[in-house]
């Protein structure tokens, strides 16, 4: 049944091509929480067996070459496929008000969100990367035509970047099927690659991947590609788009590399602490909200890194944890700041929305702010806790130097957040206090929706961790890289 | 022999030949010849390919002078579509003045294309070149009133004929070491001994021949002009079928009638012989063609430019040998061939609409014909290889197989030049997609000097679509094919590996 949520996305793209204007958002939010319902109702079912990469849809498709239409299911694919539904449904809400070119808006948007459904569900190498490169023009189109700030350089940066992961991605594939005899992954996942072709292989598929995973020193297209796109490209890139490039990573390049990965894992530590402390410093020094968020994006997903790198259950389920907790967090932080506050502010510049007063103009964008910065911090109670603690946990075990840096790193994190908080809703003009808020368009229904949605998950997962961790261990266990 | 068996042997080239006289004659005589023309032509290729496909599946005429396989037939059937394909845009195309003149001469082009393919003699072979080049240098050169098209049909004519001088010269090398033109006798006799000096230069001078005509780098300098200067469909038919049957014989020659003076193109391990021949001119032409092709502000000098880092990696198949070796290219080849005529028949379309095909006269086409934007963006993607459209198995396909060739993956280097070719080449189709969907129409400015009669609508900012319905529906076709292909690879492919012996 799963199998669906890609169907009924590529589904909606295709009838929003053909029927007028007027219906777009609605066949768009129809296709959205269809979606996400067929991975809720996986997730409610007790008899799935989410330990094991288990084939859901096998079909033949090129025979000749061994490729097959093989769609599997464990608990770390679904728990991805749930944050893309509820980043596409939230990104839907927050592009309620886009009018022009609608049709092809969508169109884009629900490509990006069929095919990282595809990829999260891939069971053939083939297949997984199909899907992957699927994902990368709409990407392009979704920034490009409907973005913000130099939008053309930072799409144009931001597919070149893809691309060259894409193209190191690309050699690894071949020289998996060359080798290995095959595309199917389970099957891969027994077969012994010689340590020689491990130690080369890994690194270039890794690094294909994690390009779009942020890693540091190759996230310079986060920022700027999150800044010039759209409120929903940003949330979808940094809900969706930036966890294909992690998963696939652990998918593919660690559990069919084992040896290889142990070579290169420290690197892999170091890169990721690097990240994160690196990216929170810079974001520190931003002017403008959005390029703040972009560069705490490019800190969270450090500590996906750095999860990997543990190689042990905590952290490695940690990480995925992290994954969808920055998936809804980040989504929100965008939503606050691209659509509440800048389509009403015209501004996203910290200075100028200092003196305006927003908390008092916008509660209801204050309090959610508010609550999104509290997660991104990772106060308790809120999923990015839960998530970083676990990561923490596992790193603790392997390389404990990373967790005192990272430690500190944190603290920036803080710092930033709490900066980017005060400075956009909270800086009281005292000469003005007595002054009336500035009129604006109040917060309208499907915002408060999208947002509501957001704040329930981060809640949900941050107060009650076990209902993700239950189905990711499991999985997580049975990868081979951990044996 | 009788001549009756040997006219049913012949029998699709022979009604080609037959179709391009009666084209002429429609053309000469009727006052209606503009439309009656394509559709006797498009009658007459179709009637064709029903007799390709009555075809024995086996013969062998005159030591290999006409061979009939289940390759050969096949790539006769391709070549024939393809030739099928071009009619509708000439017969769109205003500038062509005498209709039946030029459809005549490209049904005789696609004779030649089909000697070509059927050929495994090398005298026979240099004559099919010979058809396929006159007839190509005449649709090249035959927009009269344009001074680009009689630039194009000069360029192509005076490198053509010097590289099919080198061919000849080479055959005759050829033939004097090995006392024999039929490849397979060839590859027998050279077996026999080691890979002599002579023989070296014969077979260095056959392939620049060749890589003349599959514009492979240095070879490749008539291309930009040609495929810029020429009227459209020459330039789709010079780009596409002109290419596939090149790359069918120069397949069939090295890997059949040279197969021993192979060598290797392995890194570390070059032997002398063609293969590190042709890996230096894949080398050379995907990244000249791709590094070039980003300066390009014309979307014909672009498409050649990039037409010659795909010749690149069409390359890479034969170099990597083998019957998989050999299936990808031609895998690679025929799609591209397709996804080229496509992206051509749109270039005519903008053409015809705006006078002039530089980038900036695809500004705002989204919003002018959403169709066509759609259509061309199928086509570009594809060139760049992108999922889940024809251009990305291709690559998959030929790259995977020239990994896996060699000892110890030998070819990796030429594989990971390549995929960095490939990674380059995003960049320039992406700008033509940017032109295309994002850059509005306002920003263009009357081209002074533009040579076409429409020049006067330049400044028209309401630029009416010129689609007609023959056009709309090639190009729908077409882009169906690419998705189709890409979507559904084993039709293709699996049949072509079939038909490999």
């Amino acid at each position: 049944m799963i199998a669906w949520t890609i169907y009924v996305t590529f589904a909606g793209a295709i009838v929003l091509l053909v029927l007028p204007r007027g219906f777009a958002r609605w066949i768009a939010l129809v296709t959205a929480i269809a979606g996400f319902a067929i991975g809720v109702a996986t997730f409610c079912q007790h008899d799935v067996d989410l330990a094991h990469f288990n084939t859901v849809v096998r079909v033949p498709w090129v025979p000749a070459l061994g490729m097959n239409y093989h769609l599997a299911l464990d608990g770390i694919s679904l728990t991805l496929v749930l944050v893309t539904g509820i980043a596409a449904i939230s990104s839907v809400l927050f592009s309620w008000d886009v009018t022009d070119r609608a049709n092809e808006f969508f169109f884009w948007l629900l490509l990006v969100v069929g095919g990282s459904y595809g990829v999260f569900l891939s069971a053939d190498l083939f297949l997984l990367f199909l899907f992957y490169e699927l994902v990368i023009v709409p990407k392009y189109f979704l920034i490009a035509i409907f973005g913000s700030t130099n939008k053309e350089y930072g799409a144009m940066k931001l597919t070149l970047y893809s691309f060259f992961g894409g193209a190191l991605v690309f050699l690894g594939i071949i020289a998996i099927y060359v080798t290995g005899g095959s595309l199917d992954l389970n099957q891969l996942a027994q077969f012994q690659f010689t340590p020689q072709l491990q130690s080369w292989a890994f690194p270039i598929l890794f690094l294909g991947f994690a390009v779009l995973a942020g890693i540091w020193p190759l996230h310079t297209w986060a920022p700027t590609g999150h800044v010039a796109a759209p409120t929903a490209g940003s949330m979808l890139l940094a809900g969706i788009v930036m966890k294909l490039g992690a998963y696939a990573g652990l998918r593919v390049a660690m559990n069919l590399f084992p040896q290889g990965f142990q070579m290169w894992r420290t690197t892999i530590a170091v890169l990721a602490v690097v990240g994160i402390v690196y990216a929170a410093a810079v974001a520190l020094r931003q002017r403008d909200l959005k390029f703040v968020i972009g560069y705490s994006s490019v800190s969270h997903m450090g500590f996906v890194l750095l999860g990997f790198a543990t190689a042990n259950v905590f952290g490695v389920s940690g990480a995925v944890l992290q994954m969808f907790s920055h998936g809804v967090i980040g989504a929100l932080l965008f939503a606050v700041a691209g659509r509440m506050i800048y389509r009403r502010t015209h501004t996203r510049e910290l200075d100028a929305l200092s003196g305006m007063n927003l908390s008092r103009a916008l509660p209801f964008a204050a309090f959610t702010f508010v609550v999104a910065s509290a997660a991104s911090m990772g106060i308790p109670g809120f999923s990015g806790f839960a998530a970083e603690i676990t990561i923490l946990i596992g790193a603790w075990k392997s390389y404990p130097l990373a967790v005192w840096i990272t430690g500190a790193g944190m603290v920036l994190v803080a710092a930033f957040t709490l900066r980017a908080l005060k400075r956009s809703f909270f800086d009281v003009d005292l000469a003005n206090t007595a002054a009336a808020p500035p009129e604006m368009e109040p917060i309208t229904i499907p915002e408060k929706l999208g947002a509501g949605l957001l704040m329930f998950a981060t809640l949900a997962v941050g107060l009650y961790p076990k209902l993700l961790l239950d189905r990711i261990q499991p999985a997580v266990e049975a990868m081979r890289f951990l044996k | 022999m009788s001549y009756l068996e040997l006219l049913k042997l012949a029998a699709p080239e022979a009604i080609v030949v037959v179709t391009a006289l009666a084209v002429l004659t429609v053309g000469l005589t009727s006052t209606r010849a503009k439309a009656l023309c394509p559709i006797v032509a498009a009658i007459g290729t179709a009637v064709a390919i029903g007799a390709v496909l009555m075809l024995p599946s086996h013969a062998n005429l005159f030591g290999g002078m006409l061979v009939i396989s289940p390759l050969n037939s096949l790539f006769k059937i391709i070549c024939l579509v393809l030739a099928l394909v071009t009619v509708p845009l000439a017969s769109s195309e205003k500038s062509l003045r005498n209709p039946g003149e030029y459809i005549a001469v490209l049904l005789l082009g696609a004779v030649g294309l089909m000697l070509l393919v059927g050929s495994e003699e090398l005298l026979m072979i240099f004559i099919g070149l010979e058809l396929l080049g006159l007839s190509l240098y005449v649709m090249a050169a035959f927009d009269k009133s344009d001074v680009r098209s009689a630039e194009a049909g000069l360029k192509y004519f005076l490198f053509g004929s010097t590289a099919s001088a080198f061919t000849l010269f080479g055959i005759s090398f050829v033939y004097g070491m090995a006392g024999t033109t039929a490849l397979a006798a060839i590859g027998q006799k050279l077996a026999a001994g080691p890979v002599q000096p002579l023989l070296a230069v014969g077979i260095v001078m056959t392939l620049i021949g060749f890589a003349f005509k599959i514009a492979a780098a240095p070879f490749h300098l008539w291309a930009p002009d040609a495929y810029q200067g020429a009227p459209i469909p020459s330039a789709a038919f010079i780009a596409s079928g002109s290419k596939v049957a090149s790359f069918v014989v120069l397949g069939k020659i090295v890997l059949v009638g040279f197969a021993p003076a192979r060598g290797s193109a392995d890194w570390h391990a070059m032997l002398a012989g063609w293969s590190p021949v042709l890996a230096v001119l894949a080398a050379l032409s995907i990244l000249l063609g791709n590094f070039v092709a980003l300066a390009q502000a014309n979307v014909r000098r672009l498409l050649a430019y990039s037409a010659v880092a795909h010749g690149g990696y069409t390359l890479l198949g034969i170099i990597a040998g083998g019957r998989d070796g050999f299936s990808a290219t031609l895998f690679y080849t025929s799609v591209y061939a397709v996804t080229l005529i496509g992206a051509f028949a749109v270039v005519g379309v903008v053409r015809r609409d705006t006078s002039g095909d530089d980038l900036q006269n695809f500004a705002g086409l989204a919003s002018r014909s959403p169709f066509l934007a759609a259509s061309m963006s199928i086509f570009l993607l594809s060139l760049a290889g992108l999922p889940p459209l024809a251009g990305f198995f291709g690559k998959f396909y030929l790259f995977s197989v020239a990994f896996r060739a060699g000892g110890n993956h030998g070819l990796l280097w030429l594989v990971a030049l390549a995929l960095f070719g490939s990674f380059v080449s995003l960049y320039y189709y992406l700008i033509v997609l940017k032109v295309i969907f994002v850059d509005q129409r306002s920003s263009i400015t009357p081209q002074p000097g533009q040579s076409n009669a429409g020049a006067a609508r330049t400044s028209d900012l309401n630029v009416s679509t010129s689609l007609d319905l023959f056009s709309r529906i090639t190009i729908t076709l077409l882009a169906a094919a690419v998705l189709f292909l890409g979507l559904m690879p084993q039709t293709l492919a699996a049949r072509i590996l079939a038909s490999l012996p």
